[in-house]
């Protein structure tokens, strides 16, 4: 949609404040992004305000269009797409290397040794909680707590570090290969990951008492954009958004992939101890209680985890038979599912992403209309997207 | 000043030239637009968050142009986006600085050869002072991207015009 579209919608509405009746009003279109500090990126809003109260917000993409799929078709072969699926969601980069390996696994039909599994768990569960950390704190910037944001990052440094010391990169690791992973963990890996554990629990009571029941934190968020449920489910909303608002749905436990099923975790969802079930707070609080419940899902893993080697099932030369395949993972922003069609070229034919960030982005006019024009930056912020995923 | 401070009984004269006061002035408080584009911008933010704490060198992120010194081009450039960076470069007021951060902001980087829709390098719309390699640079790589920039900075001059 263009902008002279919107500008046909303008009409004087009457004055709303009981001081100035008879007064002229009309609503106002103002832009938002993409160059804005709580935008997460290069996200572009369209607002269309009536005074301070919102009433429709349309959403801009493309400022981040990679072409994720046209290089896919161009890679020699689909080992090479791994590095252009860690950039899509750049945040947690484990998750979708997980998420793509295991859909290219299930069309070649491999069996993966056990370890292979288990060291995949560990850190893709190691990769939530560092996405969830930065949700967290970014999202406290975003209501003017800065403190809580350093606590948050402080932490997720440690996690950067096992991750460094396991296959040599911070963000965007390239680790996991289809039928195995690149490198067996360093020997120090297990006691460092069993430590940070233990740490870590005393952070998650930090972030509690500075952000999470802060008074003014609780007066900002509590219920400011409200999800109900049907709508949540309507939209196709999933992961803490979904989660949020009351659903109890949790791909890891319900469409139960790689080893999950093994583990002893709850599924979080929103209870409304503050506001409503499916407002701010609530969203915000199931990545928080998350972080818990992967922190309980790591400490299985590494006591468990079998031996074996890591490089055992990795195909020398990947040519599945032609077919296609849907596979879907819960990442930490939702169901992210690749989809796969497969001639008999060493090349894959088409694969499409379904981020869980471009679906739950969606239903944000939805949520924000009838809200404050502050409000939406909340809103955004416990909507946690990552632009990389939105226009792939 | 913070060695010469209270050393003194009375007050003193300092006896430098203007290009060594402006050039110093300049360097020690590089305001940052912040301003993320891609995955660079997370290791942006790592640097200035508690382990690297860019603050050290006067780096203080501030979210309109106006106010900034230097932009760090963190992330992919799209066509798309290519414009609404210039527009900004032109906002900022002078004198400006350009750190280009990552491969996909210095060439284009992995999408380099099929990305039809990726900027082939953020020198092509506006002038870079400084490119940091890496995919993405590690915050280190990003501090050392800023200290070379203070070195540039040191040796300009009034009298001769800026080398871009």
């Amino acid at each position: 949609m263009n902008e002279t579209v919107h500008q046909e919608k303008i009409s004087p509405t009457n004055g709303r404040s009981s001081t100035g009746k008879g007064l002229r009003t009309e609503e106002m279109v103002i832009n938002m992004g993409p160059q804005h500090p709580s935008t997460h990126g290069v996200l572009r809003l369209e607002i269309v305000v009536d005074g301070e109260i919102i009433r429709e917000v349309i959403p801009h993409l493309g400022y981040l269009h990679r072409c994720f799929e046209k290089h896919c078709e161009y890679m020699i072969n689909y080992q090479q797409v791994v590095p252009y699926v860690d950039r899509l969601d750049y945040v947690a980069s484990m998750n979708n290397e997980h998420a793509f390996v295991v859909a290219a696994e299930r069309l070649l039909n491999i069996e993966i040794p056990e370890r292979v599994h288990y060291i995949r768990i560990i850190m893709a569960e190691l990769q939530r909680i560092a996405s969830h950390l930065i949700a967290i704190g970014t999202f406290g910037i975003d209501m003017g707590a800065f403190t809580p944001f350093l606590h948050a990052f402080r932490d997720r440094e440690k996690i950067l570090d096992l991750f460094e010391m396991t296959c040599g990169a911070r963000l965007l690791y390239n680790y996991m290969m289809i039928g195995g992973l690149s490198h067996d963990l360093p020997p120090q890996f297990i006691e460092k990951t069993k430590q940070f554990c233990v740490e870590f629990k005393q952070t998650l009571k930090e972030i509690d008492d500075l952000l999470n029941y802060n008074e003014i934190f609780i007066k900002r968020t509590a219920n400011v954009g409200i999800l109900p449920k049907d709508v949540a489910v309507n939209y196709a909303c999933s992961g803490p958004m979904l989660r949020g608002s009351g659903v109890d749905w949790d791909l890891r436990r319900d469409d139960p992939y790689t080893l999950y099923d093994r583990f002893e975790w709850d599924v979080c969802i929103g209870k409304g101890e503050n506001g409503t079930v499916g407002d701010v707070w609530n969203r915000h609080m199931v990545r928080q209680r998350e972080m818990e419940q992967s922190v309980k899902i790591i400490e299985q893993a590494i006591v468990n985890i079998p031996e074996g080697d890591v490089k055992k099932a990795v195909p020398k030369r990947i040519r599945p038979v032609p077919g296609e395949i849907y596979s879907r993972t819960e990442s930490p922003r939702g169901e992210l599912g690749f989809y796969i069609v497969a001639t008999d070229s060493l090349t894959p034919y088409r694969v499409k992403g379904r981020s869980p960030g471009f679906v739950n982005l969606s239903v944000i006019n939805e949520i924000s209309r009838g809200a404050m024009i502050a409000d939406l930056v909340a809103i955004i912020g416990s909507t946690d997207i990552v632009l990389g995923e939105v226009d792939r | 000043m913070g060695l010469l401070d209270q050393k003194f009984d009375s007050s003193n004269i300092v006896v430098t030239t203007l290009d060594n006061l402006l050039n110093w002035a300049r360097l020690s408080s590089l305001w940052q637009m912040q301003f993320g584009l891609a995955c660079c911008a997370i290791e942006m933010m790592a640097a200035s968050a508690s382990h690297f704490d860019m603050m050290r060198f006067g780096i203080i992120p501030r979210a309109t142009p106006r106010q900034t010194d230097v932009m760090i081009v963190s992330g992919t450039v799209t066509l798309k986006m290519a414009t609404r960076i210039k527009r900004l470069y032109d906002q900022m007021s002078e004198p400006r600085y350009v750190i280009s951060m990552g491969s996909c902001a210095n060439c284009g980087g992995p999408y380099w050869e099929h990305g039809y829709h990726v900027l082939k390098g953020v020198d092509r719309v506006i002038p870079v002072d400084v490119y940091v390699p890496g995919c993405p640079p590690r915050p280190e790589a990003l501090i050392e991207g800023i200290l070379k920039l203070q070195e540039k900075i040191r040796a300009e001059s009034l009298a001769k015009k800026k080398v871009v």
